[in-house]
């Protein structure tokens, strides 16, 4: 059994595979470790730093850091705590997010989030940007208003479908989610049904003529949290079974 | 003892948060044993009598009378709560945000699809209020206590922030009542 590995998260004892990652081995154990950027699909982007763990006391990216023996990972400390919502409430006012009337809200991961640190409202000041619509295809959306720059659709388009439709242009404040180097999406050969539309954790990148199809209170995560899946698993195990 | 005092207001909203506050049902009538409403659409009343422990504000600042008021609430009430997206973050009026304000005037009175106005006027009476250059959520404005998201906030949540304020008690909102749609 020399592939398995040891260690700790928040001190439960983990026990994950060699070549694992922090969050792929947490999730495993029915830990959750908050995540924007990382999904199970795609390769990590380690953009979002939502993941951000203590590996032996060092601020570290979960998406991307190897387990090690005995490493002694924090999760839930006060501080990281505070960081995350930091990060999901700079979110919300660097973009247009208008909850009220998008058709992704109650299956949003940044709602999501929101909702599961319990934030009434971001402390930041708003900055309404100004961004672009591009609504040009027949069959999907790109509003740049609720994009997050998490690289998904990137990662998604290049790797799963083989196309490079999305990547990122500009840099810092002026960095946007470019199509095909500033083409407009119905210059492009997305589909519908590529991996990159499905990838876009919000409302960003939309499927059209879908919208508002999941009445209010059956969807994703209006009664229930986002990571309560993966934590319902650790639950159960301590049930046994 | 007398009853502490509530008074509510809508700026630059469409009322829904009010009308879920209606939506309470009947809790409404323990709601006016526990308090006294004072300035508010609710009872009418247009002028503060005095003081106010709990201020409930709808709506962004999207014109002068919206910064008027909210100012005057934050002078009479000790704890103010931003009730609402718009109260929050401008909510849909806050759409205009990105527009320069000549060319939402232009498209609202003389080039909207379903406009009629030959002489091409756009309204300038003295008696109305200036409209701002973009539309600003409260907490711009004056200092806020606590936020109640929501378009509208759920009645639940407005009653249990509204009691637990009153008890003195902390706003501890459970997952369900946190929402922002
Ligand atoms: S993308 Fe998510 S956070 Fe942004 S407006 Fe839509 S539901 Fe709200
Ligand atoms: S469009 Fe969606 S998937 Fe792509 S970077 Fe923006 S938020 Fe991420
Ligand atoms: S999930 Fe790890 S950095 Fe985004």
């Amino acid at each position: 059994m020399s592939d398995t590995i040891t260690f700790t998260v928040d001190g439960v004892e983990v026990t994950g595979r060699k070549g694992q990652t922090i969050i792929q081995a947490a999730d495993d154990a029915g830990i959750y470790i908050p995540r924007l950027c990382w999904t199970k699909k795609l390769k990590p982007g380690a953009s979002c730093r939502l993941c951000t763990v203590l590996v032996n006391n060092r601020p570290t990216a979960s998406c991307t850091q190897p387990i090690g023996e005995g490493m002694v990972v924090l999760n839930e400390t006060e501080q990281l705590i505070t960081y995350r919502k930091n990060l999901v409430e700079m979110l919300f006012v660097e973009g247009n997010h208008f909850c009220m009337f998008c058709e992704k809200s109650g299956n949003c991961e940044l709602q999501a989030m929101a909702y599961r640190f319990g934030i009434a409202a971001p402390k930041f000041p708003y900055m309404f940007p100004k961004r672009e619509l591009d609504a040009s295809h027949p069959d999907i959306f790109l509003d740049r208003n609720r994009c997050i720059l998490c690289g998904r659709c990137v990662r998604a388009s290049r790797d799963l479908d083989g196309k490079g439709v999305f990547q990122f242009v500009g840099r810092g404040n002026h960095k946007k989610i470019g199509v095909n180097a500033e083409a407009r999406l119905a210059d492009t050969n997305v589909d519908v049904s590529d991996d990159a539309v499905g990838s876009c954790p919000v409302g960003a990148i939309l499927k059209k003529r879908v919208g508002f199809a999941v009445p209010v209170g059956q969807r994703l995560y209006d009664h229930q949290p986002i990571g309560s899946d993966t934590e319902a698993k650790a639950r159960r195990s301590a049930r046994g079974k | 003892m007398e009853k502490p005092k509530v008074a509510t207001t809508s700026l630059a909203g469409c009322f829904g948060c009010h009308m879920s506050l209606l939506d309470i049902d009947d809790r409404i009538l323990k709601l006016i044993q526990l308090v006294d409403f004072d300035k508010s659409p609710v009872d009418d009343i247009k002028k503060f009598s005095g003081d106010c422990l709990v201020g409930l504000i709808e709506g962004g600042c999207a014109n002068e009378e919206n910064v008027e008021v909210l100012r005057q609430f934050r002078r009479h009430c000790s704890i103010l709560i931003a009730v609402g997206d718009c109260a929050i973050m401008g909510g849909l009026p806050a759409m205009r945000n990105g527009i320069p304000l000549q060319e939402c005037l232009d498209e609202a009175y003389r080039n909207g699809p379903s406009v009629y106005n030959p002489s091409g006027r756009v309204p300038n009476a003295d008696e109305l209020p200036l409209i701002l250059n973009r539309v600003y959520p409260c907490s711009e404005v004056v200092k806020i206590d606590y936020h109640l998201p929501g378009c509208p906030p759920p009645a639940d949540t407005l009653w249990e922030a509204v009691v637990a304020l009153l008890n003195g008690k902390p706003l501890n909102l459970p997952y369900e009542l946190i929402k922002y749609d």
